[in-house]
């Protein structure tokens, strides 16, 4: 063939092209949907992983916050329209359902739900001074962006301190420590712990990591228990920890096991039996055994409309999607109007000042994205029912 | 060789009787390629700029960009050198992190802020380019490392060494801080407040000079030799071709655009988590790559593209996307097991020289038509 040629050519842009501007025009074809809202009507983002490995967080939180807008449809005037989208746990498309919710006209956002969604979406939103209240993102930095991020839960390094607290209230003198350190969730608490516990004279002799995904702890399990510790700190999830208790118990360990807020679900028979799950205690800001009749409301309401006990996450959802709205109410109340681009400032202003009472406990902010909350102490019963141990006021 | 039955000179190999051939100059070409780009970058910025993409397309156009470096350049390991190395996300995070540490460390020695990414500032450009080479180059070094003992080993032996070097990178970054004994890549919670460099401009000024030296380095005499030693391994080497040092060579270079690809992601979205960045990430490329067919550039840019595109394109079917997206891997790989395009490959110019020459895609075969005796001397003056 004639045409046999040296092809040192640049050939492979003239596809590049058709691939980006092919690509470019099935968005656009998919992004003229939004524009539909009415006057009365006002957006409010849910962003969480309703899919992926977290799924499970993700679609607490949104319950909560799907329980909260079907028990109060509407803000002052305007009916509340939720915009929910998944983000798989997955940093990226947290960012991209993010610009995608700004897109939708969204005047607040309930997410997200985890630490580095959370940052990644934290670190987007300072630029547009949009209100974000996150369920249960405790990363520290989290809130360090912009005064536009909020949180309802309280942070990894204060549980940590509350644990070293309790550890020191409960007369503990020596804590070996086993946490998952592939994990930012799990080194933060441990981290916290650690120091505290240092400035409170409780020795941790035994700090075990494990990796992502691990189901055998006999060896972390082994070095720990002879050291000759009190009692042994899991800062995990409850998937790993119910399996950490399990075979601690059956290495001989009786003393008491502790951890934090990643442990709720922990009592549901599938992770750790309520025998070995005797002495062993955790702290999260709410149980559905609370005898607080604000908390049996919810429960019950929750129980009624998805057929299942509400967890923590469910919990703080909820409280998220409270803290907002309130915020929304006082900024309406104070004459702003949501179509108006200084809303959002006055939704901030709102939310900095006011104080709302959650399931999860008194909610105020002080000065900063943090709550001043309360935190339970949970132990269990004889027959695994979770109950509150002692309550550790802020 | 001369043809026999034409007194016009005819430079190609093997060209038979016919009328003689149109053809575009090698200059002619280039313009012709760099000209579609420049419109392209140039139409796409006043497409953002004007709001006609909106952020949250410009968003994933970044990421189509990204992800379009990193399928072409597993394909150079995969598709040219025909390995399977199973750790191109490490190389991406190695990447990612470098660069948007040496940028973030250096901002202050340029005097620049994070608004200057924004407007475009020239320091804040040198910067963005350096930390972008640097990224690349720190990933590159790795791949040397990793490059030299695994290249070794063939088939499954080579996947696994590769994907054990991607989860050794991820422990790494995990664990650095503590050894270091000051904060370098925050651990497991990940690099935090990476200025927000990445935008559609930059990622496709980067895609378009990545596939042009990767396009140059695959059609000159090192791109060849590497074609060789995928076909034949022994053939090639008994020809004189240094086996390790090419196969290196192909790796090395996979790896350094797949650090450039991680430095764009690092300021796409931000944060940094080690997490991110394991054996399911190195699979997501290596999907793109299969599924546009190895060895095609084209393949692999078309399948990234669609495939980045598509979860989010499906975002309205909330929980079902997922599902759909496996669904369209599957109907791929049944009836399409050599990707999407094989190992076709696209050429402007040679569509543009068909086309020249009468031979259109909507005539049966190909039609020779007579050219005249003017177009045909100049025809060969171009040659």
């Amino acid at each position: 063939m004639t045409h046999s040629l040296s092809r040192r050519d640049l050939f492979k842009f003239g596809g590049l092209a058709a691939a980006g501007l092919g690509g470019a025009s099935l968005l656009a074809g998919c992004g003229g949907t939004s524009a539909s809202s009415s006057d009365k009507t006002i957006k409010i983002g849910v962003l969480g992983p309703f899919s992926g490995s977290v799924a499970q967080y993700g679609i607490a939180c949104r319950n909560g916050a799907e329980l909260y807008f079907a028990n109060n449809p509407s803000i002052g005037d305007y009916a509340v329209e939720l915009d929910e989208q998944d983000e798989k746990g997955d940093a990226t498309e947290a960012l991209n359902a993010y610009n995608k919710m700004v897109e939708d006209g969204v005047i607040g956002i309930i997410g997200d739900v985890t630490s580095t969604p959370s940052i990644a979406v934290a670190q987007a939103s300072v630029a547009d001074n949009l209100p974000c209240v996150t369920p249960s993102a405790t990363a520290a930095e989290v809130i360090s962006f912009g005064p536009n991020t909020f949180r309802a839960c309280v942070t990894d390094p204060f549980q940590g301190k509350v644990m070293a607290d309790f550890a020191q209230s409960q007369g503990w003198k020596s804590v070996g420590t086993i946490y998952n350190n592939g994990d930012d969730y799990s080194t933060g608490v441990n981290g916290a712990f650690v120091e505290e516990a240092g400035k409170k004279g409780i020795s941790v002799p035994q700090q075990s990591a494990y990796q992502d995904g691990d189901v055998d702890f006999n060896s972390q399990l082994t070095t720990i228990i002879s050291a000759g510790v009190d009692a042994i700190f899991c800062p995990n999830y409850y998937q790993d920890d119910g399996k950490i208790i399990t075979q601690a118990r059956q290495q001989g360990f009786s003393g008491p096991i502790f951890g934090v807020d990643g442990w709720s679900n922990i009592a549901s028979g599938q992770y750790a039996s309520a025998a070995d799950l005797q002495n062993c205690y955790y702290c999260c800001s709410f149980v559905a055994t609370n005898e607080d009749a604000g908390v049996q409301e919810f429960v019950k309401a929750y129980k009624e409309k998805f057929n299942e006990d509400p967890t923590n996450f469910c919990a703080l959802g909820y409280d998220a999607a409270n803290v907002l709205a309130q915020g929304i109410k006082g900024a309406l109340d104070a004459g702003g109007d949501p179509a108006k681009d200084d809303f959002k400032q006055a939704v901030i202003d709102q939310i900095a000042k006011g104080k709302v009472q959650g399931v999860t406990g008194a909610i105020s902010y002080d000065g900063t994205g943090d709550p001043v909350k309360s935190t339970l102490v949970i132990s269990f019963d004889a027959d695994g029912t979770e109950k509150v141990f002692t309550t550790i006021d802020a | 060789m001369r043809t026999q039955t034409t007194d016009k000179p005819v430079i190609s190999l093997g060209a038979t009787a016919g009328p003689v051939q149109r053809r575009l100059s090698m200059p002619m070409r280039y313009a012709m390629n760099a000209l579609l780009v420049l419109a392209f970058l140039l139409v796409g910025n006043l497409l953002v700029d004007g709001g006609v993409i909106t952020r949250y397309q410009t968003t994933v156009l970044e990421q189509v960009g990204i992800y379009i470096i990193m399928a072409v350049s597993l394909n150079v390991a995969t598709g040219y050198l025909g390995q399977l190395p199973l750790g191109h996300a490490g190389f991406m995070s190695v990447g990612g992190y470098a660069c948007a540490i040496f940028l973030m460390r250096l901002e202050p020695v340029f005097g620049v802020g994070a608004r200057d990414f924004v407007t475009g500032s020239p320091a804040a450009l040198a910067l963005l380019v350096l930390a972008l080479l640097f990224g690349g180059a720190v990933a590159a070094v790795c791949g040397i490392i990793i490059g030299v003992p695994a290249l070794r080993l063939k088939g499954d032996y080579l996947a696994i060494i590769t994907l054990g070097f991607a989860e050794i990178i991820r422990v790494v970054m995990q664990n650095v801080d503590a050894v270091l004994g000051f904060e370098l890549t925050g651990g497991a919670k990940g690099l935090t407040g990476i200025p927000s460099y990445t935008n559609f401009v930059n990622t496709f000024a980067v895609v378009a000079v990545s596939l042009f030296v990767i396009h140059a380095l695959m059609k000159s005499r090192h791109g060849r030799a590497i074609l060789a030693i995928r076909d034949n391994e022994v053939a090639a080497e008994a020809s004189g071709v240094n086996v390790t040092y090419y196969k290196t060579l192909a790796f090395v270079a996979s790896a350094f655009f797949a650090g450039v690809g991680g430095g764009l992601y690092a300021g796409c979205v931000g944060v940094m988590a080690p997490a991110k960045f394991g054996f399911m990430k190195s699979i997501e490329i290596l999907v793109m790559v299969v599924l546009g067919g190895m060895g095609s550039m084209i393949g692999s840019v078309l399948s990234a593209t669609v495939l980045t595109i598509l979860p989010e394109a499906l975002r309205a079917f909330s929980d079902y996307r997922m599902v759909a997206y496996a669904v369209v891997l599957i109907l791929v790989m049944i009836f399409r097991p050599q990707g999407l395009l094989g190992s076709y490959d696209f050429s402007l110019s040679r569509w543009v020289e068909n086309a020249l020459n009468g031979r259109l895609p909507w005539k049966d075969a190909p039609v020779a038509a007579d050219p005249g005796d003017h177009d045909a001397k100049e025809a060969n003056v171009h040659a």
